[in-house]
């Protein structure tokens, strides 16, 4: 009920979205006031709108159309597996980037093992470079998520529909017409906006697969512009082409999608009568095999190639990734700070401007923010020394919209639960906060921490705008290695960093739910 | 005494009226038929819904605009009146001091209550570990640290057993006599006001009625509670 008295003040929360929106419009405002107006568009950012839009295009309906098919088969088969192959469908949002992509070239490179299978037969190898190799790497990472919004679509349809197609005794044209084609058409744009949105900012898969005039994202003209060129006009500009795509498109994924993703209840198999011709049920086991195996190679390949290279992990290597955890631990510090706060005032029902700091965080891209604070620190102190700060604030604002997700809805039950009673005992403030809100909020809190650090430990963005040479966090010591071809130490690097991203995650998440009563 | 002068609710599409009073130390039962009104009536006296005009007073003391923490006034839930994370021994403290810091003395008072409950040893406890009804005894022990003049009861026993609920409420009934508290419990069970109630208010039409006798009311019920005891 709105106006209703609550034991915790939204004021911290606001404060902490005021902050928020400070970074994100106050970067945006320092690269305005950069930006040239003379200077306008070149040949060269005009092909890099072209190829964002196109690889996210792309990458969208390849992501979207290949997931109806996988989700359609998950849903309608139990098989041994079935859970833990659904569990690992959430695995690539908290997977760094350069370790999949390590994973992909060695799987889909032009020395991988499916070029070496090629070449049994005498036939030429693959080349993943330019847009099909970015869009191989986003089909990756989004298929997965497609997946699991649109399985959510499938586990939406009541199962007495079900019954009653079979009572009806429909075939599968009919049960396409009657339930599965009108659930895509709520479901399906949902998930395409969001990848599309996703891919939009896509900057460390364009950065190692991609590159040179004909496939350059907008990301990383930016991160061109400002490292090779030092040019920060035209990084300005482009940052507001960037800002101005990603807000659009971010409020399109809102606008049509309702699911979050994360969706709980998906391991559950609705009791199906049709599908039970030999054919259905071998197309569904082809579908279940090749996404399980598009999952799973890349990722064994990282483990089969990193293997031998990490007993040789150089002295830089344990360097970066100690900076790495120092940058995940603040980072996850300061989302908690801001998160925890405003998903109380939020659930207090002071949500407007705080649920939109959490949106923004969507819209906005880390290259822009980096951008925009290298910008505004430049005059008074030395960006590059500050590297390790910027990354853990920039990464700690990219993980806050989906902090508030997870958060925001738990709040608002444990504010309508225990908020009249912590109020009759006159329990405000601190000391709801202590003994109440945040032991109530333990599990989600140890999620969403979980959650940060990972994708923190992985995040190759704004750190490498900001690195000097001597400067390095393990993703960024990756793509060094990888430039110097160094593919073994490269390959135990990210062996590593996929020990400590799903380490810092499985952790923090165990911990929130250690001992917590329900 | 509880004064609730020319008092106006309005609960989101509806409204309650109250003019009444109610003397001190007196048990009184909130009857009426569902969705007339009585808990909301409840939560404007304990200060969870404003009052759009009149006020609300103990003793004197004006309460209507304090806030529900403020008022002289300890209140069970239909549900939810422990904090699951919490010790048993840290629900009843909550009583005492919100932060949970408490002297040896305050400390003592604590097990003083959960033994004059009947739960003593039972302190360290989860209130998972408990039964309904022990539950029940745990949120009774909080109301005894409370020490407030007044309390509220919004129906907190209606998930247990008859035999248990008569239990609680006998056990309301002496803790209220030993302390001198003025009660005013929601029922929609008649045989509740007859077993500890010693005046009825009845809610209905949108009005919240002058208390009277229990027995006297129940025996010869206005036409509203007529209506609703299901008597011809």
């Amino acid at each position: 009920m709105a106006g209703r008295a609550q034991p915790i003040s939204a004021f911290p929360g606001i404060g902490a979205a005021l902050v928020v929106a400070a970074l994100i419009l106050g970067t945006l405002a320092a690269v305005a006031a950069r930006a040239e107006a003379g200077t306008g568009f070149g040949v060269s950012d005009w092909a890099a709108l072209r190829f964002t839009l196109t690889q996210a295009s792309l990458s969208a309906l390849l992501s979207v159309g290949l997931a109806i098919p996988v989700a359609r088969a998950l849903a309608r088969r139990r098989f041994p597996g079935r859970r833990l192959l659904i569990a690992l469908l959430g695995a690539p949002f908290i997977l760094p980037v350069i370790v999949a992509i390590l994973g992909l070239l060695a799987v889909f490179g032009r020395a991988g093992w499916l070029s070496s299978l090629l070449g049994l037969f005498g036939l030429e190898p693959v080349q993943i470079y330019g847009l099909h190799g970015v869009v191989l790497a986003h089909v990756f990472f989004n298929l997965p998520l497609a997946t699991r919004l649109i399985l959510q679509g499938w586990q939406e349809i009541p199962a007495e529909r079900f019954r009653l197609a079979a009572q009806l005794n429909a075939g599968p044209l009919a049960m396409w017409q009657l339930l599965e084609a009108p659930m895509l058409r709520r479901a399906a744009p949902g998930a395409l906006a969001v990848v599309f949105a996703i891919c939009l900012s896509s900057f460390a898969v364009a950065l190692t697969l991609g590159g040179g005039p004909r496939a350059t994202t907008i990301e990383l003209a930016i991160y061109q512009a400002f490292r090779f060129d030092f040019d920060l006009g035209r990084a300005a500009l482009l940052s507001g082409l960037q800002l101005g795509l990603t807000g659009a498109a971010a409020l399109v994924a809102l606008r049509v999608s309702a699911g979050e993703g994360f969706g709980a209840g998906l391991d559950r198999a609705v009791q199906r009568w049709d599908g039970h011709s030999r054919f259905s049920r071998g197309l569904d086991m082809f579908w279940i095999f090749l996404s399980a195996a598009f999952l799973l190679l890349p990722l064994a390949a990282i483990v089969l190639a990193g293997l031998p290279g990490l007993a040789a992990l150089k002295g830089t290597v344990w360097q970066a990734a100690g900076n790495s955890i120092l940058v995940s631990g603040f980072s996850t510090v300061i989302l908690l700070a801001l998160a925890l706060p405003m998903a109380a005032a939020v659930a207090a029902g002071r949500d407007g401007m705080t649920e939109l700091a959490g949106i923004l965080g969507l819209a906005a891209s880390p290259l822009v923010i980096g951008t925009g604070l290298f910008i505004l620190i430049h005059p008074i102190a030395d960006p590059f020394a500050l590297a390790l700060p910027v990354t853990a604030l920039v990464n700690a604002v990219m993980a806050l919209p989906f902090a508030m997700r997870i958060l925001v809805p738990r709040a608002r039950e444990v504010l309508g639960r225990y908020g009249r009673l912590s109020l009759s005992l006159d329990m405000q403030g601190w000391a709801f906060v202590r003994h109440v809100y945040l032991p109530r909020m333990r599990a989600q809190t140890g999620f969403a921490a979980g959650l940060a650090a990972a994708l923190s430990m992985g995040d190759l963005g704004v750190v490498a705008l900001f690195a000097d040479p001597d400067f390095a966090t393990l993703p960024l010591q990756i793509y060094r290695l990888m430039g110097a071809y160094r593919m073994e130490a490269a390959a135990g690097a990210a062996l590593l960093l996929l020990v400590l991203s799903m380490g810092a995650f499985w952790i923090l998440d165990r911990g929130g739910r250690w001992h917590a009563e329900a | 005494m509880l004064k609730l002068e020319n008092c106006r609710i309005i609960n989101g599409g509806f409204a309650v009226e109250a003019d009444l009073a109610v003397a001190p130390g007196v048990c009184a039962a909130v009857i009426g038929p569902s969705g007339a009104g009585k808990s909301t009536l409840i939560e404007a006296i304990a200060g969870f819904l404003p009052v759009s005009r009149g006020g609300i007073s103990w003793n004197g003391a004006d309460l209507t605009a304090a806030p529900p923490g403020k008022r002289p006034i300890a209140m069970l839930f239909q549900d939810g009146n422990l904090f699951p994370h919490l010790t048993v021994a840290q629900n009843v403290a909550l009583g005492i001091h919100a932060s949970l810091r408490l002297a040896d003395a305050e400390r003592r008072q604590v097990e003083e209550a959960l033994a004059r409950v009947g739960l003593a040893d039972m302190g360290n406890r989860k209130p998972a570990a408990l039964s309904g009804g022990q539950q029940s005894r745990v949120a009774l022990a909080r109301v005894l640290v409370q020490g407030r003049d007044l309390l509220l009861l919004d129906e907190p026993f209606a998930a247990l057993g008859p035999a248990l609920k008569a239990e609680m409420l006998d056990l309301v009934a002496e803790l209220a006599r030993e302390s001198g508290a003025t009660v005013l419990m929601v029922s929609h069970d008649p045989n509740d006001a007859r077993r500890i109630a010693d005046q009825v208010v009845l809610v209905a039409d949108g009005r919240a009625h002058a208390p009277q006798q229990t027995t006297q009311m129940l025996d010869n019920p206005p036409p509203a509670l007529r209506a609703y005891l299901g008597m011809a």
